[in-house]
């Protein structure tokens, strides 16, 4: 794979995230019974920024959540040989709150669908929403995100590499093609 | 596709061979014409004035003929198995002109009509069946057979084989009568007690696959009562099958004392141990069981050492139905005949320094003395009963290509080097 | 992260990585059974025929449940062991496996070796859950689980099991794991019932009861089957406890911290007094529960590990 396009510079996705943190909350009207979980790998990380951003512009910060969707994942057969079974953390009760989901990168929707299962194995929560960085399109599912940072028109047979300061060496969006 | 069949002739002429047999000092290129069943002359003959059947036998090794003293031919009662015309033509082309049957047949060997029904299914073949009778009546332990009147039908020894004879003063007895009418016990030694329904060796691969397991003590304790009553009665005994250290050492020092006893092993026991068993193959399921790398050294110094007579396949067959199965539901027993000589002089002549001389005590001389079956010997007027063997052979083993009806054989694909051509007996001819 | 294994047979050749990566994942399916609804989708239209050809409850039901909490769909047969002296059940129903599209069997069977004779028959993956005498894997691995649990590690450990060690699969399971997994491995019991040259194992024999206590990290108390006494093994019940049943007043004199295990089912009062396996050196309880997680974690680890590598990395 190639680099075709940078999309997000690590200071857009900083930008990004704060105006992702403002709908959020905008549409919510403030943080009561909010509730953010990120799902493995780095829409965790994506959480912990929001949680930060939330905590500054409220002064409180939100409870954390975080989702490995490994187990209920639809595609288990084919991808199992990577699938390394991480923690999945919920440290609260999650019925009659309001979750907000966050994603890296929303594409065929199979994961957010894993992650609507897994949730409602650990209670009822009175709404989820969904916020995710990049929209790349391709849905095989009806699923719909509540938040996008950025809606990015792709091909089949291209890939949107994620890459955070957490996880990885650099940060930044970018968009790889085959060679 | 070779022919599975002899082929009858008048006279024979075999050309070009190398003759060895230690009985007349022999080993040296000649030729051999064959009258029917007697040698009519060996040395250089001229070819052109004989009119028979001529077999080129340049490069090939011609020896007495061979014998295996111990075979399960399971006729009658397991046909589906083996039969007597089957088991003596795997007999044949594993490159025998005479086999000792055991008698541990459905129903046992153990009457002159037994004997008599043999002897009948046995006519005509190429290789010679000298039927061994049971000890005790069906086998059982109980009361002796009518061991004079089957000796003179033409049982050359007696044996429980597959069983113990657990009774020793029946076997004192046994002993004793069979050494009247001139012929020995050939005793298959197992404590049952010891074995203790055992299914492997017991040795730290037992340990390993969890099997129940038979130490080599359940073989040796016997050995020893079977060697103390010899040297009592001093009647002979047969050891069948042995495969312990503790067994060679006693027979060996049984021998130095010029107690009456021989003894047999038998080629998986010179190349297998049971480490092979830790596969749960259940063609290495034998009894006695694969032993131990010091039982393996222990046998074939005993073969150096002239402590044990002969090599004998100990040929099972079975059916598949007994051997795909788990490993102790699976029967005990492989088939021999067919791997038996090629085992035999890949492993002893190539890889231990037996000569050809010792392997001819081995596999014809020793069996027919210690069975009563007349000696044999390459010469004028002598019976025809000859082995050819091809000793720079290189082949694999092809149990497909058995003309046993079984193929319950570990050695399957097993590379060999050195096997039988053929052979000459009763008018017939067999080559490859 | 995968195993290299297709089929769980016993953990002899297992390597120390397999075993860990069993282990870690068994520590997330803990939490697992922790949550409001204890279930998972993951093997959802896998189908697991449960072969049990010698009574179990214990090792059954911890298989059953731990297939039904991944979501399989499960099928059990029980045969008495009477039809299988002669072996034409097992190779019967084999053939009957074959011919259903089953994806795991878990078998258990008298015979030593039956499993992976079943492994070369059948296409699906296969785990022992005891054949004979010979391994009990699942049981190895829940015992190594709760050893580095209660302890925190197993590495240089001293482990001893005590008992019947000769007829025992779950001796031969702990020692080729616990090896692997580098602890001292040590056995006690009546000279009658240890297996010929187990010290090749790597094993340390102790001589007494008292040596073994003073010398262990953790003990794995076996269970004592009557039948041994009867086939002459061993004189009594009652002389076995006097000289190898774990007392409360025999663990006074034990290493300071000794964590004392049994596999279940228990003889109170021979094997183990009632005191030691309630008290607070026991993990026998928590060995019930980390069953459950281990068998859910070789459940899935095999699972994948027969999967082809496939498709897009895209697909999250």
């Amino acid at each position: 794979m190639k680099v075709k396009a940078e999309l997000m510079s690590a200071e857009a996705i900083t930008r990004t995230l704060l105006r992702l943190t403002h709908e959020i909350l905008e549409k919510n009207h403030g943080i009561e019974n909010l509730v953010i979980i990120g799902i493995r790998n780095r829409g965790d990380i994506l959480a912990r920024r929001i949680i930060q951003a939330i905590a500054e512009i409220e002064g409180r910060e939100v409870p954390l959540g975080i989702l490995d969707i490994t187990l209920y994942r639809d595609d288990f057969q084919r991808f199992s040989e990577t699938a390394v079974v991480q923690e999945t953390e919920i440290p609260i009760d999650i019925t009659d709150k309001k979750i907000i989901l966050v994603d890296d990168v929303l594409y065929t929707g199979r994961t957010i669908r894993a992650a609507l299962d897994a949730l409602t194995d650990f209670g009822r929560p009175s709404l989820i929403q969904l916020a995710v960085l990049v929209d790349r399109g391709h849905r095989e599912l009806p699923i719909k995100a509540d938040y996008v940072g950025k809606n990015v028109p792709t091909a089949p047979g291209e890939e949107i590499a994620v890459q955070l300061f957490e996880t990885d060496k650099e940060e930044g969006v970018v968009l790889l093609q085959p060679e | 596709m070779p022919s599975n069949k002899p082929e009858f002739f008048e006279t024979l002429l075999l050309k070009g061979g190398t003759v060895v047999d230690p009985s007349s000092n022999r080993n040296e290129k000649a030729d051999i014409i064959v009258d029917g069943d007697t040698i009519r002359q060996v040395g250089t003959i001229d070819a052109s004035s004989f009119s028979g059947k001529v077999i080129d036998c340049t490069g090939k090794t011609i020896i007495p003929g061979l014998m295996d003293m111990h075979v399960h031919l399971r006729e009658p009662g397991e046909e589906h198995k083996e039969t007597v015309e089957s088991g003596l033509r795997a007999a044949m082309n594993g490159g025998f002109t005479a086999v000792c049957s055991m008698p541990n047949t459905k129903p046992a060997i153990d009457s002159l009509s037994q004997i008599e029904l043999l002897r009948k299914l046995s006519g005509g073949m190429l290789t010679d069946l000298h039927p061994i009778a049971a000890v005790t009546k069906g086998r059982e332990g109980k009361e002796l057979t009518e061991m004079g009147e089957l000796a003179a039908a033409g049982a050359v020894g007696f044996s429980d084989d597959g069983s113990p004879v657990l009774n020793s003063g029946l076997m004192r007895n046994a002993m004793e009568y069979a050494a009247m009418v001139g012929r020995c016990v050939i005793d298959h030694c197992e404590d049952p007690d010891l074995a203790g329904g055992g299914h492997m060796n017991e040795s730290l691969q037992s340990t390993y696959a969890g099997l129940k397991a038979i130490p080599s003590i359940s073989e040796a304790v016997q050995v020893a009562r079977d060697v103390l009553i010899s040297e009592y009665t001093g009647c002979p005994v047969h050891i069948a099958h042995v495969s312990t250290e503790e067994s060679v050492r006693i027979i060996r020092n049984a021998k130095a004392r010029k107690i009456a006893v021989t003894a047999e092993t038998c080629p998986h026991y010179l190349v297998l141990t049971d480490e092979a068993v830790r596969t749960y193959d259940t063609n290495y399921k034998m009894n006695p069981p694969l032993r131990s790398a010091k039982d393996q050294a222990a046998l074939i110094a005993g073969l150096k050492d002239g402590t044990i007579d002969v090599i004998a396949s100990d040929h099972a067959p079975h059916h598949a139905d007994d051997k795909d199965l788990e490993f102790s539901a699976a029967a005990f027993g492989i088939v021999g005949l067919e791997t038996s000589l090629g085992i035999v002089l890949t492993e002893l002549m190539g890889n231990h320094q037996f000569s050809l001389v010792q392997i001819i005590e081995l596999m014809s001389a020793n069996p027919r003395r210690i069975t009563r079956v007349p000696a044999i010997s390459i010469q004028q007027d002598q019976t025809a009963s000859l082995t050819i063997l091809d000793l720079g052979m290189k082949w694999t083993v092809d149990s497909a290509a058995f003309m046993s009806r079984s193929v319950n054989t570990p050695f399957n694909g097993r590379e060999l080097s050195g096997g039988a051509w053929g052979v000459v007996n009763n008018h017939q001819v067999f080559v490859k | 992260m995968k195993i290299t294994l297709t089929h769980l047979l016993g953990l002899e050749g297992v390597s120390k990585q397999d075993i860990t990566t069993i282990l870690d994942t068994a520590d997330t399916f803990k939490n697992v059974l922790k949550r409001p609804i204890p279930k998972v989708p993951t093997m959802k239209g896998k189908t697991i025929v449960n072969l049990f050809f010698e009574p179990s409850t214990r090792t059954r039901f911890s298989f059953e449940l731990a297939e039904k909490r991944l979501s399989a769909d499960t099928v059990n047969f029980s045969a008495s062991s009477s039809s299988v002296l002669k072996g034409e059940t097992l190779k019967d129903t084999i053939k009957n496996i074959e011919a259903m599209r089953i994806d795991f069997v878990v078998m258990r069977h008298g015979a030593p070796g039956s499993a992976k004779y079943l492994s070369e028959c059948v296409n699906a993956s296969v785990i022992n859950a005891g054949d004979g005498a010979h391994e009990h894997p699942t049981q190895g691995l829940l015992d190594m689980m709760t050893i580095r649990e209660k302890v925190g590690r197993i590495e240089g450990l001293n482990v001893t099991i005590i008992g019947d060690i000769k007829h025992s699969r779950v001796a031969r399971s702990n020692i080729h794991g616990l090896i692997s997994m580098g602890a001292h491995v040590g056995v006690c019991g009546p000279a009658t019932l240890l297996p010929r040259d187990i010290r090749e194992l790597g094993v340390t024999v102790y001589p007494s009861l008292e040596d073994a206590l003073a010398d262990s990290d953790v003990i794995n108390v076996l269970r004592i089957q009557l039948e041994r006494q009867k086939g002459g093994q061993f004189p009594s019940l009652r002389e076995y406890r006097t000289l190898f049943g774990i007392t409360g007043e025999r663990l006074q004199h034990a290493k300071k911290g000794i964590t004392v295990l049994h596999p279940g089912p228990m003889n109170r009062g021979v094997e183990i007094d009632s005191d030691v396996a309630d008290g607070n050196a026991s993990v026998i309880l928590d060995q019930v529960t980390n069953g459950l997680a281990v068998r859910m974690a070789v459940l899935y680890l095999l699972a994948g590990g027969r999967s082809k590598m496939e498709g897009d990395s895209n697909a999250q």
